[in-house]
């Protein structure tokens, strides 16, 4: 896998919507791309995989978190977050609730 | 009843959908959870043309709403690839939740979807996609509609057979609307409906706290407020109050009789502020002269009952048309009850399940399982 790859991992109860697998490998041509430019590209044959993710305006659902590098995302620049090359992303199901 | 069909009960939860089977409606099979963990707010079961669609409105706390759907009467379900219900990006808005599907009498293709925020959605394709009704979107009352206690959305949708061009909905809180020319504009069409809860005008033209509106098969009307029970003979353009004989004027549900003009069913809950069963004893009231008289109808129910059942979380059959129609009620607390003699008599078939949120019934081909 060339390093400039971006891995982006998949929660479980989410992998059927992309066909079983566990992360979804989105190659950003060597450059830094954003969340938003991250996820328009690794959603683009999993359109139900994208509304599960994010709400109509593109915007991360409340109880979900993104990791960019083990950094919460959502806590920073949401989807204007920088996603550097090569990068692990994870998408999680919030712990909500007590 | 015809060997070749089966009756289905829908019942969506807080935390899933189950459906119930039966030939005879005495005897039930009940299958699920489907969706487990996800809200189920929202059900239609779409018998036209022959069609045994079951239509859910399911919200995952984590993954959001969308909807699901399901050709063969509930058995097996499918979501649409792209949004099945988006607001358009100039709204700025993302959806929270679906209320209410209502498939179209005049259009069997048409199924109406309302929203949380407060929007309204129609569907030209049987329910896989939705486009937002922008002449209700850019109502300019739109800003000053308040968000009930269980949020801010419409609710209740009302067709006219017979008339595609007319349509009313209802809100919580902004009350009841009316479109004439199929959903391009929209009136407000309260007059006679109590807004006690307004200190200084308890008859605006807007605001009222309608909590769910039923047409007879006569085109009456019928509406149970936030505390109120009205019916309007004009198709919703003034509306009167049916409530002296009840044990109490607040409720969230109403139904009408799908085939006798003049009969519906009330379910009464003590108070806005003790909801409950009237005298702990979970019942229906039901009136066969639209609202003039009513009675008491409990045999079966239980007393000793702290339950409520929400708006959405009762429900008739068609039935066959030499048979009485089933009455359906869901509780809070899991249970679901059949009355297969409009309502003389009920019977638990389910119980232990979440909280009901809707419950929606019908008889559907029958179907050969493996």
């Amino acid at each position: 896998m060339p390093t400039s790859t971006v891995r982006l991992i998949l929660p479980g109860m989410l992998r059927d919507l992309a066909g079983g697998v566990s992360e979804i490998e989105v190659d950003g041509g060597g450059q830094s791309q954003t969340v938003r430019e991250l996820l328009d590209r690794a959603f683009f044959e999993h359109r139900i995989l994208d509304g599960k993710v994010r709400d109509e305006r593109g915007e991360i659902r409340r109880h979900v978190k993104v990791f960019v590098n083990g950094e919460d995302a959502t806590r920073s620049g949401g989807v204007e977050t920088v996603v550097p090359s090569g990068a692990r992303v994870h998408i999680v199901n919030a712990v909500s609730g007590g | 009843m015809s060997g070749t069909t089966e009756y289905i009960v829908a019942i969506g939860t807080r935390k899933g959908l189950w459906i119930a089977r039966s030939d005879d409606r005495r005897t039930w099979s009940v299958e699920g959870p489907h969706f487990l963990m996800s809200e189920v707010a929202s059900l239609a079961i779409d018998t036209r043309v022959g069609r045994s669609t079951v239509l859910a409105g399911v919200k995952s706390w984590h993954w959001g709403p969308t909807v699901q759907t399901s050709d063969d009467g509930g058995r097996t379900f499918t979501e649409s690839a792209d949004r099945a219900v988006a607001f358009p990006s100039d709204t700025e808005t993302a959806l929270e939740r679906i209320w209410q599907l209502t498939p179209d009498p005049n259009d069997d293709d048409v199924v109406w979807a309302g929203v949380e925020p407060h929007a309204l959605f129609r569907s030209a394709d049987g329910g896989r996609h939705y486009d937002l009704v922008r002449g209700l979107w850019n109502h300019p009352h739109r800003p000053r509609w308040e968000p009930g206690f269980g949020g801010g959305a419409v609710h209740t949708i009302v067709p006219e057979p017979g008339h595609p061009e007319a349509l009313l909905v209802a809100m919580s809180a902004g009350g009841v609307y009316r479109s004439s020319d199929a959903g391009e504009s929209w009136s407000a069409s309260n007059p006679g409906i109590r807004a006690y809860f307004l200190p200084d005008d308890e008859y605006p033209e807007f605001g009222q706290c309608v909590h769910k509106v039923a047409r007879g098969v006569d085109g009456e009307l019928f509406a149970q407020n936030h505390k109120g029970v009205y019916r309007s003979g004009d198709s919703g353009q003034s509306w009167q109050s049916i409530a002296d004989g009840l044990p109490t004027d607040f409720g969230f549900t109403i139904l009408a009789h799908p085939r006798r003009p003049g009969v519906v069913w009330n379910v009464p809950v003590a108070d806005d502020g003790e909801r409950i069963p009237p005298d702990a004893h979970l019942q229906v009231q039901r009136s066969d002269d639209s609202g003039d008289n009513w009675r008491r109808q409990a045999q079966g129910l239980p007393t000793d009952s702290f339950t409520c059942v929400l708006r959405d979380a009762a429900c008739t059959d068609g039935g066959d048309a030499d048979e009485p129609v089933g009455l359906y009620l869901g509780t809070r607390n899991g249970d679901v009850f059949a009355s297969v003699d409009e309502g003389e008599s009920f019977a638990r078939i389910v119980t232990q399940l979440p909280d009901v949120l809707v419950v929606r019934a019908a008889q559907v081909p029958r179907r050969e399982t493996a």
